[in-house]
């Protein structure tokens, strides 16, 4: 924790690379993941009504939400939300959920 | 320890080194990051409760909260149309404290951000390394004089914070006499809840019809059209509440005579009532103001949408209905939910050294019930636009209900339960 050297290089890193700004957040998917806990509760885990997305396989959720976005599946909500969400951001969020514990 | 919390503190750690050799940041040396939270609603809950969440438990988290539960503006136009009471849309505090959030029940009176410190009610003084505003609204009533006095507002209700003053016009409404007039008036976009002055129209005229079906609901709209959902309104308007609610647009209220109920207008002509709720033009909550983090039109705060980093005071993040919102984004507590998740994921990243996550995602979904029972939506998704720097709707996606469904209805339930647990447990 007190290793010098790498104190050192996250200063170096926080000051001297702009470059550091433009890649991927290492908690991206985390993040992604959160936009959805609103309605599905907290790591994914509803308090009943909505769909619980923890305990599922991240096949079976990007499943869904690509069929939601395709317009295969109708749903009063889902069809709407799934459209403003990438398809990476849909491959991140699945897996996020898929490893969160039910 | 856990493995993740092993390495969130070594970021920690990392974070505030850094921060120390480059000058300051000395709270966080000593005892760890502090971070206190203005305002436990929908905003300032989430962001509490995400602090502690994602540092698993490394972070000090305060919540300065005035009032001594939750009470949730969503739902509380059904509390004035009678189908629910005051209690069921109460959450405790308690589950924050659960999670280790230091819960203060007073008013912040005073932010002091080169020596961190905030100054409470209650005469305490709180350190902080960055500070977190979600302070709801103040309403403008200098801008309504017969208006400006507490006897004034304590007979012409606003009912725009729930609490007392939604019991209260409940009271004003069961004791109207049957064939009365309530109206509504609506100050100019951009306002607290877009869909929630004609919610209220539809959730009065559903007690009217079966307990004072002679009554009128006049909704008088300070902007030149239905600003939310105006298609669904319109048709509940013409058929489920036809003879009761009238909807007059273009009515920007200039003042209101107390002793005979009237309101006045920029252009129109003046509306008596039996029952007026004047929902006052507003701004960014007190404390915003005395911040200094006020920057647009004197009345919202503009942010840095990677973060909610307030564009003007550094270390000061503003969430929910203060903000000047980004284009298309409304001021409601869903979307306050997810400004809260954003700023404590930067401030995060902020004390290990990292910049804000570049790609932010917001999402929105308001319910409006048209009966007790039957609602609608709106929902709609929000990126960050590179180029323009501010959250843009994706283009094809969101949208409306094609009419009120009572399964809706049970969404916006469950909705509201699950919104209350992610913010408050």
């Amino acid at each position: 924790m007190r290793n010098p050297l790498f104190v050192a290089t996250l200063v170096v890193l926080a000051c001297a690379t702009p470059a550091a700004a433009q890649s991927a957040d290492p908690n991206l998917a985390r993040n992604i993941a959160a936009s959805c806990n609103g309605c599905h509760g907290t790591n994914g885990v509803s308090q009943g009504g909505i769909p619980s997305l923890t305990g599922q396989s991240k096949a079976d959720l990007v499943k869904k939400m690509q069929d939601f976005k395709a317009g295969r599946t109708p749903a009063t909500v889902m069809p709407q939300l799934a459209k403003g969400y990438s398809d990476e951001q849909i491959d991140l969020l699945a897996g996020w959920f898929a490893t969160q514990k039910p | 320890m856990t493995m993740q919390r092993r390495e969130f503190l070594k970021a920690l750690g990392a974070g505030s080194i850094a921060a120390s050799a480059l000058g300051g940041c000395a709270n966080a040396m000593r005892s760890g990051p502090k971070v206190v939270v203005v305002g436990g609603g929908y905003g300032g809950a989430t962001a509490a409760k995400y602090l502690r969440l994602w540092s698993n438990g490394a972070l000090d988290v305060t919540l300065v909260e005035a009032n001594p539960a939750f009470v949730s503006c969503p739902l509380s136009n059904l509390v004035l149309g009678g189908s629910k009471q005051l209690a069921d849309i109460t959450v405790s505090y308690d589950g924050l404290t659960k999670r280790g959030v230091k819960v203060v029940f007073a008013t912040a009176t005073a932010i002091d951000v080169e020596r961190g410190q905030i100054r409470l009610s209650t005469e305490q003084t709180l350190p902080f390394d960055r500070v977190v505003l979600s302070p709801g609204i103040e309403f403008l009533y200098d801008l309504v004089p017969g208006l400006n006095n507490a006897a004034a507002q304590a007979k012409v209700l606003n009912a725009w914070k729930a609490g007392p003053q939604t019991v209260a016009l409940r009271q004003q409404l069961e004791a109207m006499p049957d064939g009365g007039v309530f109206a509504i008036s609506i100050p100019r976009a951009p306002y607290r809840c877009p869909p929630g002055p004609y919610e209220r129209a539809c959730q009065v005229a559903w007690y009217f019809k079966r307990a004072k079906p002679r009554s009128k609901v006049l909704i008088l709209d300070g902007n030149e059209d239905v600003v939310s959902k105006k298609g669904l309104f319109m048709k509940a308007w013409n058929e489920d509440y036809k003879g009761i609610v009238e909807y007059r647009p273009n009515h920007v209220l200039m003042d209101v005579d107390v002793a005979t109920m009237t309101a006045k207008f920029e252009t129109a002509d003046d509306v008596k009532a039996n029952v007026l709720n004047v929902i006052p033009p507003h701004g960014a909550g007190t404390i915003a103001r005395q911040a200094g983090v006020i920057t647009a039109n004197n009345r919202w705060c503009e942010v840095d949408f990677l973060s909610f980093e307030s564009i003007k005071v550094p270390k000061v993040y503003v969430l929910g209905d203060a903000i000047q919102v980004a284009p298309a984004m409304p001021k409601s507590g869903h979307m306050a939910n997810q400004h809260g998740k954003v700023a404590a994921a930067a401030i995060l990243n902020a004390f290990a050294g990292s910049a804000p996550n570049p790609t932010p995602v917001l999402n929105n979904t308001c319910y409006s019930f048209i009966t007790d029972k039957n609602a609608v939506h709106v929902a709609s998704v929000h990126q960050y636009d590179k180029e323009k720097k501010t959250l843009l709707a994706v283009p094809g996606s969101g949208g409306l209900s094609p009419g009120p469904t009572a399964v809706e209805g049970e969404f916006a339930f469950a909705w509201a339960k699950n919104m209350w647990a992610d913010a408050l447990t």
